[in-house]
């Protein structure tokens, strides 16, 4: 396993470049930071804003673009109702704003092209994030490991990056996307419309030529504690299983 | 750095301001983080082994360890995530009454905690004992449940949450040093929220 100890910038500025809406509930932002780093899919980098007051507030968010790739860190946000940095983001923030960022961060929930694969994916919400930075990863390395990712929504316009998803499915190039919506009807033949289980577990597997060389699991507590238990009734081991929590 | 526009904010009630490390906010529940599935560990199948270097010392089963004095806590715990959660209460076993109980001089200045799940973490030794640390087998009077670590836990309340290793079954002396899981991956060696070293390379 290729976990090497991360090298980490100090708090910096990154101005915002652009914004872009995913979902009715999550925004992409892109940064640019004053001084670049080179990151792993799956990081995060920690935000922090400060008040005229000087109070300041820090939160982790994943990285969902690519490493390598040239453009901006997008962190797509999820707003939370009771949240104090991410409503920032969706009410506050705009284009040429700066916020101070520090990263890359986490050096375990990290697949870098070349600790190979197959790979098992498995997202609830915005827990996709992190795993969006793999697949996206294996794109643009055009790497033919095999991947498969069971993306949990609750309905299908909260499905974020849905086009760009649906379409490296399309491509039948090794990557597989699996949608299951817990809120609605699933809206692709081979999607389904429940909450993650140990069979839809198998049936992904079933997708890989092999069993999965790593897993990843990202989302709530709930999400992960369901998904990885599923995962291990389906015969995965739990060393192989990495998972990455927000904490509630 | 002011951010434009950023101006209310979670602030942290007044009177707890001296109890909140810096870059920490208050958290009113618990939130759980781990890097793995959650063991399920029975407590027929936990035992806790005391180890100096590979050479085990002593080891407990259940009803043994249970044996051992119990002692309550209640302190502020504060995860490197950022939540800062006040008043939590456990009981356990110190680690001063492992150390006694084991009729062990502490053979180094260091230790790495072991978990069920392979996860390792590591506390210099002046960190575990004159009550600093224990080894919680309860939490607000019941069995710690298995997300929160459950049936044992390592409690360092003072470092940083991920020093308090879930799914606790041993604990060993090391002649150095030696960085554990997350001290591996970009987690800093000490872990001291009051000087905010939450990464490597924080001061």
């Amino acid at each position: 396993m290729s976990e090497a100890l991360a090298v980490q910038s100090p708090w910096q500025t990154a101005g915002i470049v652009r914004i872009e809406k995913r979902t009715p509930r999550v925004t992409s932002f892109f940064f640019r930071p004053s001084r670049p780093f080179a990151y792993r899919a799956g990081q995060h980098v920690d935000v922090r804003l400060t008040a005229p007051d000087g109070y300041q507030a820090r939160r982790s968010y994943s990285i969902a673009s690519a490493p390598g790739t040239d453009g901006a860190i997008e962190l797509a946000i999820e707003k939370l109702d009771d949240g104090e940095v991410s409503p920032f983001f969706h009410e506050v923030a705009a284009v040429g704003d700066e916020v101070e960022l520090r990263g890359p961060l986490g050096g375990h929930f990290v697949w870098p092209d070349d600790d190979g694969g197959p790979l098992l994916l498995v997202g609830g919400g915005s827990g996709v994030v992190p795993l969006m930075s793999m697949v996206r990863h294996r794109a643009a390395r055009k790497s033919t490991v095999p991947v498969v990712l069971v993306f949990s929504a609750r309905v299908w316009d909260e499905v974020i990056f849905r086009d760009e998803l649906i379409g490296l499915d399309d491509r039948e190039d090794g990557f597989g996307l699996v949608l299951t919506l817990t809120r609605e009807a699933a809206r692709r033949p081979a999607d389904y419309s429940r909450r993650v289980d140990v069979a839809m577990m198998v049936q992904a597997m079933a997708r890989l030529p092999e069993p999965p060389r790593i897993a990843f699991v990202c989302g709530s507590n709930a999400f992960v504690s369901a998904a990885a238990q599923a995962l291990i009734d389906a015969g995965v081991a739990a060393e192989i299983i990495r998972t990455e929590r927000y904490g509630v | 750095m002011v951010t434009r526009g950023f101006l209310s904010g979670r602030r942290p009630p007044t009177d707890g301001d001296a109890r909140i490390p810096p870059g920490q906010y208050l958290e009113q529940g618990f939130p759980v983080l781990s890097a793995g599935p959650t063991p399920r560990v029975r407590t027929e199948d936990w035992s806790f082994t005391l180890k100096h270097g590979p050479r085990p010392i002593k080891k407990w089963n259940w009803a043994e360890f249970n044996a051992l004095p119990l002692t309550k806590m209640t302190r502020d715990i504060h995860c490197v995530t950022a939540w800062t959660k006040f008043d939590t209460p456990w009981q356990g076993v110190l680690v001063d009454d492992i150390l006694a109980d084991a009729g062990l001089e502490p053979p180094t200045d260091f230790t790495l905690a072991h978990a069920f799940d392979g996860y390792t973490t590591n506390v210099p030794l002046k960190d575990l004992t004159a009550g600093k640390a224990m080894v919680a087998l309860l939490y607000e009077g019941k069995p710690i449940t298995p997300d929160h670590g459950g049936p044992a836990r390592l409690l360092v309340p003072h470092l940083y949450f991920w020093k308090s290793a879930k799914w606790l079954n041993g604990l060993q002396f090391t002649t150095r040093d030696e960085p554990g899981f997350w001290e591996l991956r970009g987690y800093h060696i000490y872990g001291d929220p009051w000087r905010e070293q939450r990464y490597t390379d924080d001061p």
